[in-house]
């Protein structure tokens, strides 16, 4: 009983072949991801035009209506109540949030290019390009970045350039070990090693095989280091040298309310939670795209929610 | 097997371990799926049971079933798992514990991940004797030296104190059965035992395992999807494919005159029978997927004798007396070809 | 009797005959060390290859053996410490740019584990069209890539539709056979197969070594076929190579090795390795080795299977072993080994 294999015969092909779902019904699947994707796009909404709206709602003083509490019977602006000089707490986070994000997004998106470029390329790399992109990041890390930041913004004029400036260089190396080490494990893999033999240059190697599978974490890292990036912005601010009154960040409008926090709660709580709802958010949509963007995972955001297996949006050593 | 012609091992004329119609379903994304469906075995002091198969086929599942060591995300829904007269599957948690080690043990396939990477080898090995014989830590220090020095580790009073990642595959291996039959358990399951191992070293734990089994009577229940080791080293084999046995009986006479087509398919599929410069008689196609499992005969998909009564009803495993069975509706017809 | 002589393994005179065609491959003395001082690892050690057009060569031995850092150097992935490369008469390590390009199409790779060689992000026709990205004048134009990748899918014995899945949606054994198609993808005249099978199932494995050997009569691609499983080479490979350490130990035409091995670490792993008919090979007669294969950071003195070696002596201890060769039929090609005590013919089994 001899039986020829028919060519072509690998008898249970799946069906028809599975195409990515769209984006869109991935999306809507995810109830947490679409919530938080309306929450980050009214953001950037209220950061882009917010302004245009409130007019000079944000710098509007009325001492006769210092410290209100949020109410529903002083019009839209006296929503969320007022601060010790009667400045509508809504109108000054809507201009804050343009502040904030103009300083957040630059300094993140510019320590995310950098590092991740760097840390790619010397962890695939290996070798002396390794060690030499490694003590740089420890030589960055080695200084607190706060204490940097004070003595570079003491120096040259505390300008929101400066501020992404010095924010994005204390951050790359988060990226550059990030990367680095996803590099540095991926670079082993046998399909790295099978484009090595098709002759590919370390450059197409990186951005075809290596980027494509890194980024989900390196992204996650950022949505993190947002939050952090916001939280050194206010610091800064508190100290007189990061965004200056009468321009208003979140983070400054917490530091300026914390001396009334048990008076006025309102004042710090409303911007701390616009830090949270906005970082929560942006790591819920990275955690989505994680998984969206990875042909093995994608299928699982067409399930209905509880049978999806839990997944970690960033696997805990990749946390800073 | 339950009807072989040989006698039995003189300890026991009852089987050691006897499996019947067990069902385990799995719960995936896709829904609950039956892993294994129905399978029955058993097997006596003495002898080697070989359950064969290629991956995803349940071999392994049913060994953990067997055990007790199945993944949560798989339950078992039917069936009984008899030792000592006893069904295991009734049993609490607690009886179950008291049976691991003296009657029932297994042997997993990766002997890195089954041993503690943080405890000295010594004392994991004399762990079975604190937990059930209730020894000292310097008795089961002792006894775990000479278990030692039985499965083959040289100078073992000194590599009792090593930890695992300190030895050799093989000889993690053999520590690894070392720890299996510390307690002389009834039943020994290997799973896939030498699968990771090196040809010269698979040899010398196959060895190792054939010599402590004719020592202390056990039965074994060995799982493995390599023909030559089961032809080599069982008595019985049964032939597992898509979560159901289609093929049981003494390994000789199956692998001789095979009355299942997917055994048949197999046996033809072994380079060592091939001409070079000749096509090797494959099987075509490759085992469906859990989800897709045919309602008709699980083989009708590569099957070269299928016919229309494969796709209306599934063959049952029918016994034709001779100690061996066949799920097919034309085995007699294979046996005569 | 065999005759004596220094050297090395395949360091033979050829057959005597017409006119011998320069080989596809030629290793001569190659050596790959890892790391230093007291870490430091031979892979191999004075390797000898030989391969011709069109010819499949068997490499055996077990984990240690330096069998992959072989198939790495062949691909240009390590380079050798010592010893040279030839492939067609030219050392792929002297080449650079485009010289180094040409020479990268006509070697290629399949790789033993077909769930980690394959980019879980890339659809099959991606997957296996990626060759192409870097040499792009190979298939120019999308339309004849699609038509190419429709191709080569036919031959590895996929279908069309198979072309936008991703390597999740295929079994182990159609993922090899992507793996093979992108092997094709550049008309490769030489394929380094690692362990191709042993990640399959016995029915998908007769399969994929049913396609291997298929496009070698239809594409006259030859194969430097590595594995560890003793049938499997035998019934793929024109000639053995059977490595210990780092070295090669015994080489061959697959019947001769097979059927008289000389070395007795050939003969051991025959006899080790279960076969479902004890006829087949060894009969019952099981050569039982002793212990493990020593570390390669601390190679044994003199012949390196002496410490496992039922045959062993003082001699092998304090001197290398000398290369016996044996000629078994008149027209065949040498059979070489290297030992002091090598096996009789008759008492192979001894």
């Amino acid at each position: 009983m001899t039986r020829e294999e028919p060519a072509g015969a690998d008898g249970t092909s799946p069906a028809p072949a599975r195409h990515r779902p769209s984006w869109w019904r991935m999306l809507g699947r995810d109830r947490a991801a679409s919530a938080a994707a309306v929450v980050l796009a009214v953001t950037t909404l209220v950061a882009l035009f917010g302004r245009l709206v409130i007019g000079d709602r944000a710098q509007r003083q009325d001492l006769d209506a210092s410290l209100r509490p949020p109410s529903l019977g002083e019009g839209v602006y006296g929503l969320l109540g007022t601060d010790v000089l009667g400045r509508s707490v809504l109108a000054r986070l809507v201009d804050a949030a343009a502040t904030t994000l103009s300083v957040a997004v630059p300094a993140v998106l510019c320590s995310l290019l950098i590092g991740s470029a760097l840390g790619l390329w010397a962890g695939y790399h290996g070798g002396r390009r390794e060690s030499v992109a490694m003590r740089v990041a420890d030589v960055i890390l080695s200084f607190p970045s706060l204490l940097v930041a004070v003595v570079v913004l003491y120096v040259f004029s505390p300008s929101a350039l400066n501020l992404v400036l010095i924010l994005a260089v204390a951050r790359i190396p988060v990226y550059l070990r990030t990367a680095r080490a996803e590099a540095a494990e991926l670079r082993s893999r046998l399909f790295v090693d099978a484009a090595r033999t098709f002759g590919t240059p370390g450059r197409e190697i990186i951005r075809r095989h290596i980027l494509p599978i890194a980024l989900p974490t390196l992204l996650t890292v950022a949505t993190l280091d947002f939050c952090f990036v916001m939280l050194t912005e206010s610091s800064l601010s508190f100290l007189g040298i990061g965004i200056q009154p009468p321009d208003v960040s979140w983070g400054l409008m917490v530091a300026q309310g914390r001396q009334y926090l048990q008076t006025a709660w309102w004042i710090t709580v409303l911007p701390g939670l616009a830090i949270v709802l906005t970082t929560v958010s942006a790591t819920v949509l990275a955690a989505w795209a994680r998984i969206a963007t990875d042909p093995a995972q994608r299928w699982r955001l067409t399930l209905p929610v509880k049978r999806r297996g839990a997944s970690a949006a960033v696997p805990p050593e990749m946390i800073p | 097997m339950t009807t072989t012609a040989v006698p039995a091992a003189p300890s026991a004329d009852t089987p050691a371990l006897d499996v019947e119609g067990l069902c385990v379903d799995l719960s995936t994304p896709s829904g609950r799926l039956r892993a294994v469906d129905g399978v029955s075995f058993s097997v006596r002091r003495g002898r080697t049971l070989a359950l064969l198969g290629e991956s995803g086929c349940g071999k392994s599942m049913t060994a953990l079933s067997v055990v007790g060591l199945l993944d949560p995300a798989a339950e078992v829904t039917g069936g009984a798992v008899r030792v000592r007269g006893s069904d295991t599957l009734r049993m609490s948690p607690a009886e179950r514990r008291k049976l691991a080690g003296p009657v029932l043990s297994i042997v997993f396939q990766d002997a890195l991940t089954a041993l503690n990477p943080v405890q000295p080898v010594g004392r994991q090995i004399g762990e079975p004797f604190r937990i059930h014989r209730g020894l000292s830590r310097r008795e089961a220090r002792e006894k775990a030296i000479e278990l030692m020095t039985r499965v083959g580790i040289p100078e073992p009073r000194e590599r009792a104190r090593s930890y695992p990642h300190q030895f050799s595959g093989g000889m993690r291996q053999r520590l690894l059965i070392a720890m299996a039959v510390a307690l002389d358990p009834d039943v020994l399951i290997a799973d896939e035992p030498t699968t990771a191992l090196d040809v010269t070293v698979q040899a010398q734990i196959m060895r190792l395992l054939r010599d402590l089994q004719d020592e202390r009577e056990m039965a074994v229940v060995l799982i493995t999807h390599d023909l030559a080791v089961v032809a080599q080293r069982a008595d019985d084999v049964v032939v597992m494919y898509a979560g159901t046995v289609v093929e049981e009986g003494p390994v000789r006479e199956v692998f001789s005159r095979p009355r299942h087509p997917y055994t048949r398919g197999l046996l033809d599929s072994v380079p060592e029978h091939a001409v070079r410069g000749r096509p090797l008689p494959a099987v075509p196609g490759s085992p469906p997927e859990l989800s897709a499992v045919p309602s008709g005969c699980v083989f009708q998909d590569r099957c070269p004798l299928v016919r229309e009564r494969c796709v209306r009803e599934r063959p049952p495993l029918r016994a034709s007396g001779d100690g061996r069975s066949a799920a097919c509706h034309f085995s007699e017809e294979l046996a005569r070809a | 009797m065999p005759e004596i002589r220094s050297g090395s393994a395949t360091d033979a005179p050829r057959a005597d005959g017409p006119e011998v065609p320069p080989p596809l491959l030629e290793v001569r003395g190659v050596t790959k060390t890892f790391g230093g001082g007291r870490r430091r690892l031979t892979a191999l050690d004075g390797v000898d290859l030989r391969l011709g057009k069109g010819e499949t060569l068997g490499l055996v031995g077990e984990s240690g053996c330096g069998k992959s850092t072989l198939a790495r150097v062949l691909l240009g992935l390590e380079r050798p410490d010592a010893g040279t490369v030839r492939f067609d008469g030219t050392d792929p390590f002297a080449l650079r740019g485009k010289d180094l390009l040409a020479w990268r199409r006509r070697v290629q790779m399949v790789f033993q584990d077909p769930f980690a060689s394959l980019n879980a992000r890339m659809s099959a026709a991606d997957l296996i069209s990626e060759p192409w990205r870097t040499h792009r004048d190979v298939v120019p134009g999308a339309k004849a890539r699609e038509k190419r990748v429709r191709e080569l899918l036919s031959l590895v014995g996929l279908r069309d539709g198979d072309a936008h899945r991703y390597p999740d949606e295929f079994s182990g054994g159609q993922r090899q056979r992507i793996g093979i198609a992108r092997a094709l993808a550049l008309d490769p005249d030489l394929i380094v197969c690692d362990e191709p099978v042993s990640a399959l199932d016995l029915s998908v494995q007769a399969q994929v070594l049913n396609v291997l050997s298929e496009l070698r009569e239809r594409l006259g691609v030859a194969y430097v076929f590595i594995s560890h499983d003793l049938s499997v080479v035998r019934y793929i490979s024109d000639r053995v190579t059977v490595m210990y350490l780092g070295k090669v130990i015994e080489h061959g035409e697959t019947e001769d090795v097979f059927d008289r091995p000389q070395h007795p670490y050939t003969a051991a792993l025959m006899s080790a390795a279960p076969v479902l008919d004890a006829s087949y090979a060894g009969g019952d007669r099981e050569i039982q080795l002793k212990g493990e294969i020593p570390s390669p950071f601390d190679i044994p003195s003199g012949c390196r299977f002496r410490t496992r070696c039922p045959r062993a002596e003082d001699l092998c201890a304090a001197e290398a072993p000398p290369l016996v060769v044996r000629r078994a039929r008149e027209a065949s090609d040498p059979h070489t080994a290297l030992c002091h005590f090598p096996l009789e013919a008759e008492s192979a089994w001894a």
